[in-house]
């Protein structure tokens, strides 16, 4: 049984992201501010809600300083995700700058509707214990409006119109746009490869 | 690629899960989470919860049931029913339901609509519409379609009132074309057409589907995002992954 920290940042699908975690035999823990966070061997920042208002929160309850001195294994999920780059475009807000690059808006257009909701495939770009048992083309359940830019973390990618990040690793961060916890299979096997990493 | 979803509703009454034909004789189809599972399964790509009764009796939904389901899927599911406040939504989505959709509450007070959105973020509202074509040919909607006593015509034009939830923060909109629902004869693909035409974010064709051919027909003549159905999954007629594999083979992209 692997403990997790899992941040509640007032999103609404932690407790979600809690039983998915549990299915896989894991033992998330809710932390609610930065002291949570110490001794613990992964972390886990879920996110459904707007970049502005979650910074707002993260920085008042102490993640903001805290977090980029981490040195276990942190997996954003979603907003979360995106939390860890440098700034978003949704509400032109300063994020956690642990990965470099800015999330932007989904450029919707003629039959690509905004938010961009639904199954959609991975195109791995860079292999990764995180993608361990993971086809090419798997389907993951997608739901946001903004996304970050693939750039040289980004380890898979989808495309909707425009290419962006679904999945980044730099270091001991790592990050999944779309959400594992309603991804199915696909899903359990990447929080399965999350609890399992050991990055070098 | 983005797949087309498809959406088994499990119409829920006193903790079962119930189908009636034109919103009227519900008959008992089976345990919630059973159900739940058995679909998840099989392929569907997400659920649809929805408390008939919640509504007409001005209660919210039980999150009992929520939890339960929550704690054993693995793929999205919705609950719609009763919710009529930021507090009701947040019950249901802690509980964990990925969105919520509103329907009767949204009519009699549309700021809602923006209360929700302001509060968990667009993808999680879903603003669900009955609809019907009247007698002057213009398609009107319906409140209170959880019973048929309590049905009410507030006199509102379905394509104004899609345009008004996208402005008010809808992040996705499925329209009930009552005149279908229940007798399995297709969806209304014209109805679903004049909607596709004035709605950006995501469209769920509900009501009317009885045979494979008539999600192919929604998909590739509506362009509706997902297609959902209750009946003609419940009773077997039509089976989720033989569904999928026809049409894959018509051209229009699955999960398989």
């Amino acid at each position: 049984m692997s403990d997790i920290a899992v941040i509640d940042a007032g999103g609404a699908n932690f407790g979600s992201v809690c039983y998915a975690l549990e299915r896989l035999g894991a033992r998330p823990q809710i932390v609610r501010d930065a002291d949570g966070l110490r001794g613990m061997p992964r972390v886990l920042l879920p996110g459904v809600g707007a970049a502005a208002p979650a910074m707002t929160l993260l920085r008042e309850r102490g993640f903001v300083e805290v977090l980029p001195r981490l040195e276990v294994p942190l997996l954003g999920i979603c907003l979360g995700m995106q939390l860890l780059f440098e700034r978003s475009e949704e509400g032109n807000v300063a994020c956690l700058g642990l990965l470099p690059g800015r999330v932007r808006k989904l450029q919707g257009g003629p039959g690509l509707r905004v938010p961009h909701m639904g199954w959609n495939t991975l195109e791995p770009v860079v292999a990764s214990p995180l993608l361990a048992g993971l086809d090419a083309g798997a389907y993951a359940y997608f739901v946001h409006g903004y996304a970050a830019p693939v750039t040289a973390d980004c380890i898979a990618a989808c495309t909707y119109g425009d290419r962006f990040a679904a999945m980044v690793a730099r270091g001991h961060i790592a990050g999944a746009q779309f959400h594992p916890e309603r991804s199915a299979a696909t899903g359990a096997r990447l929080l399965d490869n999350f609890l399992r990493w050991s990055p070098a | 690629m983005l797949s087309r979803r498809l959406i088994p509703c499990l119409d829920v009454r006193d903790g079962r899960v119930v189908k009636g034909v034109r919103f009227r004789d519900h008959v008992d189809m089976g345990d919630i989470v059973e159900l739940a599972l058995r679909y998840r399964d099989a392929g569907a790509d997400e659920l649809v919860f929805y408390d008939i009764t919640a509504s007409p009796q001005g209660r919210s939904v039980d999150c009992g049931w929520v939890e339960r389901v929550a704690r054993l899927i693995d793929i999205p599911f919705c609950v719609a029913g009763g919710i009529r406040s930021v507090e009701d939504a947040r019950a249901v989505l802690n509980a964990g339901a990925d969105k919520v959709s509103i329907n009767t509450p949204a009519l009699e007070r549309p700021a809602l609509i923006a209360e929700l959105a302001d509060a968990f973020g667009v993808q999680c509202v879903v603003v669900g519409i009955d609809s019907v074509r009247e007698a002057d040919g213009e398609w009107r909607v319906r409140s209170h379609t959880g019973s048929p006593d309590a049905m009410r015509a507030p006199g509102k034009r379905t394509l104004d009132w899609i345009e008004e939830a996208q402005r008010l923060g809808a992040g996705e909109i499925v329209l009930n074309c009552m005149g279908s629902d229940g007798v399995r004869a297709g969806y209304d693909i014209a109805q679903l057409r004049a909607a596709r035409a004035i709605c950006q974010v995501p469209l769920v064709a509900s009501g009317g589907a009885g045979a494979p051919e008539h999600f192919a027909q929604a998909f590739l003549e509506a362009d509706v995002d997902a297609a959902l159905a209750a009946s003609v999954f419940h009773s077997g007629a039509v089976e989720i992954p033989a569904l999928k594999r026809f049409l894959r083979g018509q051209g229009i992209e699955v999960r398989l």
